[in-house]
């Protein structure tokens, strides 16, 4: 404003009039500044619309200009010096208003987008974390209710005929759905306790198919200890007995073996008799498999933790947990 | 009081059991054989000829379904089921009955007496027919056949087909060393094989892609196994499109 003064007294204009135009020019830039700042606080455009704000800017500095000179004008419609001097300096006056409403209006829209871009990357954020959430979740409850029908069924069966044995099965159920509808604060738990909760399935299900159904554990003592998401292993598990029964005849034995690998990394395999000769049906994996392939990769970001092997008669899922 | 025998088939010892025990109350009713899969059911059938069977639909190797479309002249059935209610709808019209793993004393009965009365008021047995067709219907994708062949059942991989023929009221499936029947039409084939995989390439002849050696415009396809198998102008055109020709 001080520089717009000295110039103009500089070209020989009266100190009281420079100070008059000095105030009126950046009264309406300010003004103008003011619109922009409101108007683009309501109306951010795209990237793809900044050809708009360009032509927006054009217009209000041609009508400020236009404003400003006007006013002058008939202030001072006296003053013939003056006179000459403002219409002469038209165009100098207008390349400062566009040179500054250019400036403003740049500086508001770059301030608004930054502050969109920021926030929207906080919301994707925060719904990735949310489904991933939501997603786990839901893994780790897929019950098959197939499972809970037909031991209740069992179990309705045994209290007519040998009370005790259904009572220690309802207690073994309950256990078992005590375990799987915990809310899980905690992710990780021992193998030792996975593999307990793991035989509370396993018994309620031999019940259920009597002889059929045989089991081996393979514990690697020093395995005990390490850790592993909540509730990997019964699907799987539970994807191996449907396996192994519905898709052949006779007994079926399930191997459930440990290992660690130095430390570092604790390898689970499960293993069932199946029958390659009607297996193309199953397409594959099943959706047990699928579901704790997705969960840990949601966890580990590693797609390569559940391998799967047939070998003969035998399917085989082995699952690594990395240990930290 | 009339007589009846009944066969009790599921994969689950206590399940028979509860049916067993259920039972007890009906002294007229009597227990022929308890079988643990469907292929046992086939036999026990067969052997018995019972007026009703306790049917589980998942067994080992083939579901309750699947043994019912073996069996001819199919007697009376209660489904017994852990099935969601809704999978069971479409058979309620068809189907005797059906009862929810785990159900009560009560609901048994109920359905002994809806079969008596069945099975007392007319000489005709339901309309199986009607029901496998209810199970066709709404069953998904074929993943892989069941044929009955002497008196042995043979569960065929899809792999194994290299082609299906209309035969009369049957159609005749052809694999490498064997040629088996089933009570089935040429639609319900073509609903149920995938169509990328499996091409109706004449009223009378589906043929899978795989199998195709060479094809003898307009009237001809080759298979591997050196079949000459006719084809139609709509089939053709079906071939083309599978085969991106």
């Amino acid at each position: 404003m001080l520089m717009h003064i000295y110039l103009l007294v500089d070209f020989g204009v009266d100190p009281k009039i420079a100070v008059v135009d000095s105030f009126i020019t950046h009264f309406i830039f300010a003004l103008t500044s003011f619109i922009i700042y409101i108007t683009l606080k309501y109306y951010q455009p795209s990237k793809e619309n900044f050809f708009y704000i360009r032509i927006w800017a054009l217009l209000l500095a041609i009508g400020n200009t236009f404003v400003i000179v006007n006013a002058l004008q008939y202030i001072y419609a006296s003053e013939a010096d003056y006179q000459s001097l403002l219409s002469k300096s038209i165009a100098l006056r207008f390349c400062y208003q566009i040179l500054m409403v250019a400036t403003i209006t740049l500086i508001q829209w770059l301030g608004n987008y930054m502050l969109e871009q920021q926030s929207d990357g906080d919301r994707k954020q925060q719904s990735e974390s949310f489904t991933k959430e939501a997603e786990l979740y839901n893994l780790r409850q897929q019950l098959q209710p197939h499972f809970l029908f037909n031991s209740l069924n069992s179990i309705s069966s045994l209290a007519g005929s040998r009370p005790e044995e259904a009572r220690k099965m309802i207690q073994q159920l309950s256990e078992f759905l005590r375990h799987t509808l915990r809310k899980d604060e905690k992710q990780l738990i021992t193998l030792e306790e996975e593999l307990y909760q793991l035989n509370l399935y396993l018994e309620i299900e031999k019940v259920r198919f009597g002889n059929r159904l045989k089991s081996v554990v393979i514990l690697d003592e020093n395995c005990e200890k390490l850790l592993l998401p909540v509730l990997v292993l019964q699907p799987l598990v539970e994807n191996a007995i449907k396996f192994g029964l519905y898709d052949t005849l006779g007994e079926v034995e399930i191997v459930i073996q440990s290992k660690c690998m130095d430390g570092k990394w604790l390898q689970i395999s499960i293993s069932n008799p199946f029958d390659p000769s009607t297996h193309a049906q199953n397409t594959g994996t099943g959706f047990g498999i699928d579901s704790i392939k997705r969960r840990l990769y949601l966890l580990y970001a590693n797609n390569d933790l559940v391998q799967i092997e047939m070998k003969e008669n035998l399917f085989l899922v082995r699952i690594n947990i990395p240990q930290t | 009081m009339k007589k009846y025998t009944c066969v009790i088939i599921d994969d689950e010892p206590l399940a028979r059991s509860l049916v067993v025990e259920y039972l007890l109350a009906f002294s007229n009713i009597e227990v022929m054989q308890e079988c643990s899969d469907g292929f046992e059911g086939v036999k026990a059938i067969a052997q018995h000829n019972p007026d009703m069977i306790f049917l589980d639909v998942q067994m080992p190797k083939i579901n309750g379904f699947e043994m019912l479309e073996l069996i001819e002249n199919p007697p009376a059935v209660i489904f017994t089921t852990a099935f969601d209610a809704y999978a069971m709808k479409a058979f309620e019209a068809n189907a005797l009955d059906y009862l929810l793993k785990p159900f009560s004393k009560e609901r048994f009965h109920k359905a002994i007496e809806k079969m008596m009365n069945q099975l007392g008021s007319s000489q005709d047995r339901p309309a199986y027919d009607a029901l496998v067709e209810s199970a066709n219907e709404q069953e998904e994708m074929l993943t892989r056949l069941v044929v009955k062949h002497h008196q042995a059942v043979v569960v065929l991989p899809l792999m194994d087909i290299q082609y299906l023929e209309a035969y009369g009221d049957y159609i005749k499936i052809h694999t490498a060393n064997q040629v088996y029947l089933k009570k089935k039409t040429m639609n319900y084939f073509e609903q149920h094989l995938n169509a990328k995989d499996f091409i109706r390439v004449h009223r009378s002849y589906i043929i899978p892609a795989k199998e195709i050696q060479k094809i003898d415009p307009p009237d001809f396809v080759i298979l591997r196994s050196g079949m000459k198998v006719p084809i139609s102008k709509t089939g053709y055109a079906k071939l083309k499109g599978v085969l991106g020709m």
